[in-house]
């Protein structure tokens, strides 16, 4: 029988089953789902931990989505490797699903550090799904003392969810600076003081060399005391089952733009992917939940045998702790590389556009948001900065920087 | 489907469509009461400058990136239109990231806030276009 197959449940499998629902009606989708719920908001897993969500409303969509859309998901299973000839997936219960296309959207795992006395922490978490969130929320207290190793998005999302409702947290990063991935030196220094404001503490450029049940021993030779350990050291792409099929895999599984991998009938989507970058002009993992969502609608487009390409990859991100936004997107090219910086600044706001071959590249802002997505729209579709009036976007966003006849297309008809 | 459009020939600039706008999603009877001496956040906003001023407002797009790229769940596309579940929203300001049209903004209450064609609300049509001086504002179908 002729069927689809998607390993994994997130935004990459909904949007998966919505592109290949958009070319066939019928044929039967089977979702491997290792998580024992329906597709949910991941990343509202920090805003659960604060409390301005609540599990019964995160559903990525509507409760009648997988009924809907005819698809039947195995819930508890995990893929444990695929035949690419052959072309069937063996799950770890031993039952095997025939496919005639399968899409590979399964998602990131959080690294484990192998820090030395490990074993000796009794609460130790990583915070990536749901569980983990709740599991969380049960062990921290008022008098809680929480660790987290890890400055990055899901390390600091972690601190600003928790940090209202418990006695400390420490965070520690190897890295010099805190989202040490999307933003620099300056911007990131803000971002920090807003948490530090907030009950939270930072060691970077430290590390811990070894635990005792209730303490950390630094690298800087420093003593951390604690309660609860949270692990957001970063996460590794869940490549294992590609492999099995003999896709080729570097950090995530190799894509094309039309999200197939190496081997015939397999695609891939989400933050196990490793696609094009158009902003870096190289593929790499982007793991943001726009992008798994695009890919995965893309993989399923063409899985239905439609046409689809998805050219538009690039690092986005939109990260803000207590009213203080630090949005960003694409990438960032120093001098030495060819790229240019302009800057504008005032109080409490920070823009930085990067350029290179007439072309924005990557953008940084702090403290402003207005039509800041003009920027990211530059970036997306490849535009000429020579063909705008590029002076008038360094300072402000505004569409007086195009011609009338662009402007005429973009808001005078339907788009 | 009818949608706002500008025609810019004929806009003056002069902001009413923006206190129209917040008046009409305010909840109140009384438009002094809603909108005087407070910080106001219309849907639709005057960009351009003096010469060439503009009202720009959500293009309800028919492959909404926003919706696409919305993390909580909050934006949705029904029969083309693009709206936002307030309750849903976390405020993470993604939308705003990615919108090419710079039509969404910040609310008052944090959350992500767009134009909705005055569909919620209480009024029969866009209250932009019904309240333009200068019919630069209308609501039709392109």
């Amino acid at each position: 029988m002729s069927e689809y197959v998607i390993i994994g449940n997130g935004a990459a499998a909904a949007g998966c089953i919505e592109g290949i629902r958009s070319v066939d009606r019928k044929t039967p989708i089977t979702v491997i789902s290792k998580e024992n719920r329906p597709a949910y908001c991941r990343p509202l897993i920090s805003y659960y931990l604060e409390g301005k969500a609540v599990p019964e409303r995160i559903g990525y969509r509507e409760a009648d989505f997988y009924q809907k859309n005819a698809c039947n998901v195995l819930y508890g299973k995990s893929a444990l490797s695929v035949d690419g000839e052959k072309k069937y997936v063996t799950l770890d219960s031993g039952e095997t699903l025939p496919y005639t296309a399968l899409c590979i959207a399964a998602g990131s795992s959080p690294i484990m550090l192998p820090i030395a006395g490990i074993e000796k922490v009794k609460k130790l978490f990583t915070f990536m799904t749901l569980d983990d969130a709740t599991a969380i929320k049960e062990a921290v207290g008022k008098e809680s003392r929480v660790l987290i190793i890890g400055a990055g998005l899901i390390g600091l999302k972690c601190a600003e969810g928790l940090c209202e409702s418990v006695k400390s947290i420490a965070v520690c990063d190897l890295a010099a600076r805190v989202l040490s991935s999307i933003l620099d030196d300056e911007c990131a220094a803000l971002m920090q003081k807003k948490l530090e404001e907030h009950n939270a503490s930072f060691m970077l450029g430290d590390t811990v060399e070894g635990f005792e049940e209730n303490e950390a021993l630094m690298r800087s030779g420093k003593k951390v005391g604690f309660d609860i350990v949270i692990m957001a050291a970063g996460v590794r792409p869940n490549t294992s089952a590609a492999k099995t099929a003999g896709a080729e895999v570097n950090r995530g599984i190799i894509v094309n733009d039309r999200m197939e991998s190496t081997v015939r009938g397999i695609y891939a989507a989400g933050d196990c992917a490793e696609g094009m970058d158009i902003s870096l002009g190289a593929r790499r993992v982007l793991a943001i939940l726009p992008n798994a969502y695009m890919q995965g609608y893309c993989a399923g487009v063409n899985m239905a045998g439609g046409e689809y390409v998805f050219d538009k990859g690039i690092p986005m991100n939109a990260i803000g702790f207590f009213g203080l936004h630090a949005l960003s997107a694409g990438s960032y090219f120093t001098k030495e590389q060819g790229g240019e910086i302009y800057e504008e600044r005032s109080e409490g706001k920070i823009r930085r556009l990067f350029t290179k071959d007439n072309r924005l590249c990557g953008f940084m802002f702090i403290g402003d948001t207005d039509k800041i997505g003009i920027y990211t729209s530059l970036i997306r579709d490849r535009v000429p900065l020579d063909t705008i009036n590029f002076d008038l976007l360094k300072k402000s966003a505004t569409f007086a920087a195009f011609s009338p006849e662009i402007r005429g297309k973009k808001f005078g008809g339907v788009v | 489907m009818k949608r706002v459009y500008v025609n810019e020939k004929w806009c003056l600039g002069c902001h009413l469509c923006e206190y129209n706008c917040a008046f009409a999603n305010s909840g109140k009877i009384d438009m002094a009461l809603a909108l005087k001496d407070k910080p106001i956040y219309p849907r639709i906003h005057i960009d351009g400058d003096e010469k060439v001023p503009f009202a720009i407002s959500c293009r309800h797009c028919t492959d909404p990136i926003c919706v696409k790229s919305c993390i909580s769940g909050a934006l949705k596309s029904k029969d083309g239109v693009i709206t936002v579940d307030k309750e849903r929203c976390v405020g993470c300001l993604t939308c705003i990231l990615v919108c090419p049209y710079g039509a969404l903004t910040e609310g008052n209450d944090g959350v992500a806030t767009k134009c909705e064609l005055c569909i919620e609300n209480s009024c029969e049509s866009p209250a932009c276009a019904a309240g333009c001086p200068n019919g630069a504002i209308v609501y039709e179908e392109r």
